[in-house]
């Protein structure tokens, strides 16, 4: 759990955080939006104390962390940067070992620890002895990420993390990002000014401009209840596909026309329209079952119009 | 040209144990004065890579040590250190320090700042990520200023034979002085083939991996610390009373040669340089120097003469040599030149000396006050007919007479003038004459016959304890050989002569040579 409360922070005159207020409960992943400069690092960057904030407290699990010893403070919190910020004179299981070995775990353990954490994260184990020169972008991201889990802390915090990925890495990592075991437990905070990113991998959003808060929300709220032109024009240009990303079969099950089930196999009606679209590209229908068993054969035509209907509905709400 | 490296050859393995020895220390020079620039260096480079704001005032001061010349360096460090180790083990590292400081303070610097952040948002504090992130990723740089350090100190080490401190610079001196190309490729080459091969065992290390080069660095130090052994190594032999003498003086029949053989002399003995070597005796630091009889110091530090009872030291005359060619090509030359013939006697040589040496008045003052007290002295007629070059070694005397030629061609005649003063020893003032980069400079029979003709050891002896027939024998040779002509003596006598602090000789009672053995044979 982390709470921050009325937190400011300033460079000689420029403000880089104004009176920043947000919780994230147990458990749940808040990302913060925003276009670069607006202070996005710098709030994340005084949860771990990295940087020093003017005003304001900040508790994490409860604790006042200004209390705290910050080198204590920070071996409980993983942190991921978006240049992975791997040693290149250590070797990946060297990498991995560090916040281990700086809170004295045993050798045994240590070693159990990193095999596992290393094939949650599906990455060779033959890569334990290379240094991070000799990996792939995408395999130094996920030796980050591994790195920063492999003490199971309950804080997560992550700046960029796929920013240095070329596109086609991103899209592919992400999506496994976001089926990972080991990343449902945890609280997260993370920094992106992808628009799609953020609306992909969040719980909750919190938009910023100018080192202010603009609005927190779900992605739905951001999209349907914008509270300032801001944040409308913000998403402006990418709402249709947004939409398509948030919007989930079981949001729309109700506008789809029953129909008799022609195949055996089955989507769950949680994945999202768009997922759905991609995949009847190559078939010509598909067969959706929602969580009380209800089946519907789902084609492009009726798809689309149940979307066009929830959009309708939405707007109007 | 095989006969000359046939003969080097020949020099290296006669004189292998000394070879060997100057090698030795030499390394040793190196090394020690690197460990301490690296004790000092390295926490000085993290010190101001932290605190950024005095980095620029540091490195600057560093820049100014190393832009201090090597021999003034050197020279400053005989009032506060002596002579010998301590000194030159100073100035080295003074040398060696910039390069360290800069390059560790660069390469800690040069750290991927995303790489120290996540060292520390790992939860490392300062000495961790000092030691674990900062400085293994800095070593490649650390290592580069080392290696510049290491070149720069094989170098500098070569001087530190000014100041007695040994090293291979005790053979290229030597080899100057007393115009022996193979004693000087003897400590010269050892000196470079040094400098490659550490120079290239650092590169080596520098490119290493990051795995290997974990383990090279702990064995680094206990090399460092080895290799500064060397220096240690214990000396030839030891003698209650210590002498500095010269490198000429160490190779010559009329110096150390003719001490050991007609005199048995036996005396611990470190080779200095001549611009040090009568403070140093002031300083005692030395109890027994060699010296000019006509030298200003003599006076000035209050030394007196050990009187040459066997009579080793010929006395030699001093006089013009000048290129037959030259003579052609200014024809009033010869005639100004012995303007100053038997001019200057012995006791006067020594108190102009005295005046430059330790009344510090500018060589120039001196020539001109003489001339005029003697009525020789003509404004210059600014003439315009060719230009006359004059030599001089590196010595007070020398620049002085060239100081009264000047002055004496430039009132006569209708010629320019040019000095080239300040070449070095014997022989880069001789090869400069030779090679018809100046017309003539002021030389010594004694030098002519022992150091410039080298001829056979009996003859030598036959003729040297006469100056008259040593001054023609010289004519007459140089005018064969080198179709160089000897003018008229100056008229003073300089030879060498063995010096010791007045008090000390009274109190000792040591007056002679011979009394000097018996002391020394005495007191073991
Ligand atoms: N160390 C610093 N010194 C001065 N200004 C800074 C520093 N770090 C950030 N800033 C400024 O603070 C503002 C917010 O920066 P940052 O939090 O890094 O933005 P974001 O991560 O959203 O791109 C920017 O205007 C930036 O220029
Ligand atoms: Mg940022």
């Amino acid at each position: 759990m982390i709470k921050v409360e009325a937190v400011s922070k300033s460079y000689g005159n420029t403000l880089a955080v104004k009176q920043v207020s947000f919780e994230v409960s147990e458990g749940e992943n808040l990302i913060l939006l925003g276009t670069s400069g607006c202070g996005k690092t710098t709030t994340l960057k005084m949860i771990n104390r990295l940087i020093t904030p003017d005003a304001g407290n900040i508790l994490v699990n409860g604790k006042d962390i200004a209390k705290e010893k910050p080198e204590v403070l920070r071996r409980g919190i993983g942190y991921v940067l978006q240049n992975t910020g791997l040693f290149p004179h250590y070797t990946v299981a060297e990498n991995i070992a560090i916040v281990p070995k700086l809170l004295g775990w045993e050798k045994e353990k240590i070693k159990s620890r990193s095999n596992e954490i290393i094939e949650k994260l599906h990455l060779s184990e033959k890569y334990l002895s290379a240094y991070p020169g000799e990996l792939s972008g995408g395999q130094q991201q996920r030796v980050g990420l591994a790195r920063a889990l492999v003490t199971d802390p309950s804080v997560l915090l992550m700046d960029e993390p796929f920013g240095a990925l070329d596109n086609v890495t991103r899209t592919s990592i992400r999506k496994e990002f976001k089926g990972l075991e080991e990343l449902k437990r945890k609280t997260m905070v993370m920094v992106t000014h992808d628009i799609h990113e953020a609306f992909e991998l969040a719980d909750r959003i919190c938009l910023m401009n100018k080192g202010e808060i603009v609005q927190i929300g779900t992605p739905k709220d951001l999209l349907y209840k914008p509270v300032t032109d801001f944040a409308k024009n913000f998403l402006a240009s990418e709402k249709l596909s947004l939409e398509f990303k948030i919007i989930s079969m079981d949001d729309i099950w109700d506008l789809i026309p029953s129909s008799e089930p022609v195949s055996a196999t089955s989507l769950s009606s949680s994945v999202s329209v768009w997922d759905v679209m991609d995949k009847l590209q190559s078939a010509p229908s598909l067969v959706v079952k929602n969580p009380s068993g209800e089946q519907k054969n789902i084609a492009f035509s009726a798809i689309t119009e149940a979307f066009k209907r929830y959009q309708k509905k939405q707007s109007h709400e | 040209m095989s006969e000359n490296q046939q003969s080097l050859w020949q020099f290296m393995s006669e004189q292998s144990d000394k070879l060997l020895n100057q090698t030795f220390q030499h390394v040793g020079l190196t090394f020690i004065s690197l460990l301490f620039a690296v004790l000092i260096g390295l926490p000085l480079g993290i010190l101001i890579a932290r605190k950024r704001k005095i980095s620029g005032s540091v490195l600057a001061f560093a820049g100014v040590l190393q832009t201090i010349p090597s021999i003034a360096l050197l020279g400053f460090m005989i009032p506060l250190l002596g002579i010998g180790a301590k000194p030159a083990i100073v100035a080295l590292l003074i040398y060696a320090l910039l390069p360290i400081i800069r390059n560790t303070y660069t390469g800690i610097v040069g750290v991927d700042a995303s790489i120290r952040e996540a060292a520390k948002a790992m939860g490392m504090n300062n000495w961790q990520i000092l030691f674990k992130v900062e400085l293994p990723l800095a070593m490649p740089v650390i290592l580069a200023g080392i290696r510049t350090a290491t070149v720069i100190n094989v170098g500098v080490a070569t001087l530190a034979s000014y100041i007695a401190a040994g090293g291979l610079g005790e053979f290229i001196f030597g080899g100057i002085s007393l115009n022996n190309t193979n004693m000087i490729l003897a400590g010269a080459i050892p000196a470079a083939v040094l400098a490659i091969v550490l120079d290239g065992l650092l590169a080596l290390l520098q490119n290493l991996n990051f795995k290997r080069l974990r383990k090279v660095l702990l064995v680094l130090p206990i090399f460092l610390l080895i290799l500064s052994g060397f220096y240690l190594l214990p000396k030839a032999y030891g003698s209650s009373l210590t002498a500095g003498f010269t490198p000429e003086f160490m190779g010559r029949q009329d110096g150390d040669l003719g001490l050991k053989s007609v005199y048995g002399l036996k005396i611990h003995t470190i080779v200095i340089s001549d611009a040090v070597m009568y403070k140093a005796a002031f300083e005692k630091e030395l109890d027994v120097i060699s010296g000019y009889s006509t030298d200003g110091r003599l006076k000035a530090f209050d030394l007196t003469i050990l009187k040459d009872d066997q009579r080793i030291f010929p006395p030699y005359y001093a006089a013009p040599i000048v290129r037959e060619s030259s003579l052609k090509k200014f024809p009033e030359l010869e005639k100004v030149l012995n303007l100053l013939a038997g001019k200057i006697s012995d006791s006067i040589m020594t108190d102009l000396n005295y005046k430059t040496d330790q009344l510090h008045q500018s060589p120039e003052k001196v020539a001109k006050d003489f001339l005029i007290s003697r009525n020789l002295f003509k404004v210059s007629k600014n003439g315009k007919a060719g230009i006359v070059r004059i030599g001089s070694k590196i010595f007070g005397e020398q620049y002085i007479l060239a100081e009264m030629y000047k002055m004496l061609i430039q009132g006569n005649t209708d010629y320019k003038v040019a000095t080239k003063t300040g070449l070095g020893g014997t022989k880069i003032c001789f090869d400069a004459l030779v090679n018809d980069q100046i017309d003539f400079y002021p030389e010594y029979t004694g030098t002519g016959l022992l150091v410039l003709l080298q001829p056979k050891a009996e003859f030598a002896k036959q003729i040297a304890h006469d100056k008259d027939k040593t001054y023609r024998y010289v004519n007459d040779e140089f005018r064969k050989k080198f179709q160089i002509k000897w003018l008229t003596p100056i008229g003073f006598n300089n030879s060498y002569a063995l010096m010791m602090r007045r008090k000390q000789s009274k109190e000792l009672g040591v007056y002679t040579i011979t009394d000097l053995k018996q002391y020394l044979d005495n007191n073991k």
